[in-house]
């Protein structure tokens, strides 16, 4: 098992190696630096002065080990805009996404996995079919779309929700979030749902493949030749082997939600840090765009790397491999 | 009393492409710890058969007439809850692969816990010590060891002898192996066909082995029905079916079976395919197959008895001359 | 299953059908994919003839009033002819720049699908046929990519190249290339192993007449099912980039664009600026992704009985 974290940390290190060369020569290369990472409205003489203390005079070897020496340290310059740190910036801005995929991972999983296994036990119920129909939609709704209408119905007509905004937070066990009031909770629902309507088609369309193949398994047979009560069947038997797949994409869509709250945070003003990237965007101000995309690469890996731990865990099978290793 | 009584019993598969009559029209009646061989090709309805009698028939597939009766209850249309208790409790199942059977991400002991659970109110210690026995009973070597394991870790021969065990937990009367050794090594084959012999006759339960192969049941079985194409076509003990076979199917299954006596000699082969279930031909449903078929095989035999103790579906059977 | 026994041989074969039309047979019988079709194509065919179809062409400043804007669905425009669908802040007849967008919704889509297709599949048949450490080096890129989502991949593109239709569809294909790489190798390497390939090699063939002329057409079949997912898809995810107004610019009203501008009117309740975009935003995926559902089930072979 150490072996084999190792390794992958390794790896992971490899891949944010790889990725900063993308990101920096990205900036570099494909784009014009002094645009990108000097204040648009610097006069002549500051530019000349940037360039130099930003080694832009430099060969572009030595350009990157430059950069890369600022990403170790955490260094992506300061915000044009706000004058503060960018890794401090985006630092400020993630609890609040975080807490906004979260919400929504935990909603796919409590509303996919019913519906996904209700629609694989009971196939040609009009119940599933409804439900598969409604799961298709979920995956061709553009997520943004979705997040107008919903503050449309919810907020503009009949007045039920907050439409933008986090709301009133408090700290629960060290942790702030808007989960514990109720006007925060308001003001959660419906990004938190928007952004995990993907998420939901996503769930109920895993579970219930992994269904359909589970009931067809001789185990399962098997279980209920042993007399188990459906439930435990259920429960038990198909669940457990269900939620090998279900939890390891769902780990892996957990990066995914993180990097799509950028459309839900945008629409419903919600203050994480997809908003501040989009403002950033729009607003030419460079050093928070590369740090962001730097911190999503190392979320990632991360990300990435849990998940394939969390497999390892979860299935018996993959354990032992790993420890005959 | 017969501790099973299956009569006319006929499940249907209604499937897309047409129905499929995969079980269809059986008779046989199980005495207090027989051993009854269900012999038969693959799609000739045995396995079925064995579903049946625990209620596990998956749609498309549906009982659509005839009776099941154990110890005299009727079984087709009970309720789910008392087929529930019955399974695995009164009538246990072993399956035929057993890299299969067995649940890849639950520990054996949790598998076998939740068997003796299902049917009674026993603590988890009680219950785990009671499979720890079963599997001793088996011939499983350490088996708190391996009640501890997941299948993978066992080998196939080894995971056969836990679902038998898992099968003899709650000492069931009537044990439906279905071709229990069939994905199995032929040495390990023996030991298992051994092993649970043992058990049945140690525990007094009757049991139906299912199977494709009449050299396995042979040495088993009190008694053998043979099927073909979801009936029975000949029944009757052990050794009259084997040495005086009646219906020309049991005479081309024994004739491809390889013994020593028969070394240099070309295997007769039964000609033909298995038939397609969906489109069986009109009366006996061997005619096509069948060297001794006439026009009398175009309407549906019925079941006979020519002999003590024998039954049989077929208008011109061995050792009775066919008339010119 | 076996045939059956009373067909005499050489008897006159009935209801032999051509591939195509099993395939035809087969994506029929359901009858939502064939309406999807029908759908897809009418709504291709809106676009396509939009500039002789429509009242109004919205970018010709001179057919556009101001007067007209913010209307309500079915008012009656200064100019005479009845919005069916409102207009939206500049006075533009929705209805018309909705199929004006529709054009370049779909032929973004359609360009970076197409061009991600030729170049990924590309990749992915020399990984495949040329093996080793190409195919490694190659299949590691593409885990790599398929690791992040493809929506965060065109989201750092347009952040490092900026906006416009060019940059989108480089971006688009960046984005998804990868998918039809992997696709497309998977299946080589299953029919590199068959013995026609074998044989082509024997007589001689080239490299490039075996991956393409033998190879590829195998390949055909997962490809057209990608194909059909990933361009919806595209047409999604540059629905998105331009709303966040990281996409295409206000020069080129793509339908994400058109909801972009409804979104400041929405509070106050004009709904249908934003509303009546979306939905034939929605049509064009959900009919796409139908397509290509039905596509997957009667092209995958493991389903078929």
């Amino acid at each position: 098992m150490t072996v084999f974290i190792i390794r992958r940390l390794l790896q992971a290190a490899l891949v944010v190696l790889l990725m900063s060369l993308i990101v920096f020569f990205g900036v570099n290369v494909i784009g014009d630096p002094i645009d990108m990472l000097i204040n648009p409205e610097a006069d002549q003489a500051e530019i000349e002065r940037a360039i130099k203390a930003l080694g832009l005079d430099r060969p572009i070897g030595e350009q990157y080990l430059f950069f890369l020496k600022g990403v170790a340290t955490g260094d992506f310059g300061r915000s044009f805009i706000f004058g503060e740190p960018a890794l401090k910036l985006i630092l400020h801005h993630m609890p609040a996404t975080v807490e906004l995929a979260l919400t929504a991972l935990i909603l796919a999983i409590l509303i996919g996995i019913p519906l996904g296994l209700f629609a694989g036990l009971y196939p040609d119920h009009p119940v599933s079919r409804a439900i598969m129909a409604g799961s298709i939609l979920g995956f061709s709704l553009p997520t943004f779309w979705v997040g107008l209408m919903m503050i449309i119905l919810f907020a503009v007509v009949l007045g039920w929700l907050p439409a933008t905004g986090r709301g009133d937070t408090a700290v629960f066990l060290g942790i702030k979030s808007s989960a514990f009031t109720r006007d925060g909770l308001s003001h959660l629902a419906m990004p938190a749902l928007n952004l995990a309507l993907l998420k939901i088609s996503l769930v109920i369309r895993l579970t219930r493949a992994g269904a359909r193949e589970a009931m067809h398994q001789d185990y399962i047979k098997f279980a209920r030749a042993k007399g188990l009560r459906t439930r435990r069947v259920i429960g038990v038997h198909l669940l457990k082997n269900i939620m090998i797949p279900v939890v390891t994409v769902l780990g892996l869509e957990f990066g995914n939600l993180l990097a799509f709250s950028v459309v839900t945070e945008s629409i419903f003003a919600w203050p994480g840090m997809g908003k501040l990237l989009i403002e950033s965007l729009l607003q030419l101000d460079r050093p928070v765009v590369v740090a962001y995309l730097m911190i999503i690469v190392v979320v990632f890996v991360i990300i990435n790397l849990a998940v394939d731990i969390l497999y390892s865990i979860l299935d018996p099978r993959v354990r032992l491999r790993e420890q005959g290793t | 009393m017969s501790v099973l009584e299956v009569a006319g019993l006929r499940t249907h598969f209604f499937t897309r492409a047409g129905v499929v009559k995969a079980v269809d029209g059986v008779d046989f009646t199980l005495q207090r710890g027989e051993v009854m061989g269900l012999v038969g090709e693959s799609g000739s309805g045995k396995t079925v058969t064995g579903f049946s009698i625990l209620g596990l028939v998956d749609p498309p597939g549906r009982i659509v007439g005839g009776s099941i009766r154990y110890r005299g209850e009727e079984l087709v249309g009970a309720p789910d809850e008392r087929l529930r208790e019955l399974r695995g409790n009164r009538i246990a199942m072993i399956f035929q692969d057993p890299m299969m059977t067995l649940n890849p991400v639950l520990r054996i002991d949790t598998q076998m816990v939740e068997a003796i659970q299902a049917h009674e109110r026993v603590p988890k210690k009680a219950a785990w010590e009671r499979a720890r026995d079963g599997l001793g009973q088996v011939g499983i070597p350490s088996p708190e060891e391996r009640l501890r394991a997941y299948p993978h870790q066992l080998s196939g021969g080894m995971r056969q002898r836990v679902t038998i065990a898992i099968a003899f937990l709650n000492a069931p009367e009537l044990i439906i192996a279905d071709e229990p050794t069939t994905a199995l090594d032929v040495t390990i084959q023996a030991q298992i066909i051994y092993q649970a012999q043992k058990v049945c006759r140690e525990r007094g339960a009757a049991m139906i082995w299912i199977t494709h192969d009449l050299a396995v049941v042979a040495g088993l079985a009190d008694r053998i029905c043979v099927m073909y194409a979801g009936r029975i076509v000949e029944a009757g003990p052990t050794d009259d079916v084997i040495d005086r076979p009646l219906h020309p199917y049991t005479v081309g299954l024994l004739g491809s079976v390889p013994s020593a006596n028969k070394r240099g000699q070309r295997l007769n082969q039964i000609p033909g395919m298995t038939p397609n279930m969906l489109a069986l031909p009109k009366g006996c449903a061997f005619r096509e197959r069948c060297a001794r078929a006439g026009d009398a095989c175009l309407a549906e035999p019925g079941i006979t008895e020519p002999a003590a103790g024998r039954a049989l579906r077929c208008f011109h059977p061995h050792g009775i001359e066919v008339p010119a | 299953m076996s045939v059956p026994a009373d067909s005499a041989p050489g008897a006159p074969e009935i209801g032999v059908e051509t591939p195509f039309q099993r395939f035809r047979a087969e994506f029929f019988e359901s009858w939502i994919a064939a309406f999807a079709l029908g759908l897809l194509g009418l709504i291709v065919v809106l676009a396509l003839l939009a500039p002789w179809i429509t009242p109004q062409n919205p970018y010709d400043l001179g057919q556009v009033d101001v007067l007209d804007g913010k209307l309500p669905p079915g008012s009656r425009a200064y100019t005479g002819y009845t919005m069916w669908l409102g207009s939206d802040g500049a006075g533009r007849d929705l209805y018309s720049a909705i199929l004006y967008g529709l054009r370049i919704s779909i032929s973004v889509g359609v360009a970076s699908g197409v061009i991600a297709l030729v170049i990924g599949s590309t990749i992915g048949l020399i990984a495949a046929y040329a093996g080793g450490r190409v195919e490694t080096v190659v299949m590691r890129l593409v885990d790599l990519q398929l690791s992040f989502p493809a929506a965060l991949i065109a989201l750092m593109l347009v952040a490092v190249m900026g906006r416009g239709i060019d940059k989108i569809i480089i971006a688009l294909v960046a984005a998804q290339w990868a998918y039809y790489a992997r696709t497309v190798r998977a299946s080589a390497l299953v029919e590199s192993a068959k013995e026609y390939v074998e044989a082509a090699r024997c007589l001689g063939l080239g490299h490039a007449r075996i991956v393409f002329r033998h190879i590829l057409p195998n390949c055909m079949a997962p490809l057209i099912v990608v194909g059909t997912v990933q361009t919806a898809h595209a047409i999604a995810l540059e629905a998105t980039l331009s709303f966040l107004g990281v996409g295409l610019r206000q020069t080129e009203p793509s339908l994400g664009v058109l909801i972009a501008n409804g979104f400041e009117y929405m509070m106050s309740g004009r709904y249908w600026i934003s509303f009546f975009p979306g939905i034939a935003l929605l049509l064009t995926i959900v009919s796409i992704n139908l397509v290509g559902d039905q596509l997957r089930d009667v092209l995958n072979p493991r389903l078929k009985k």
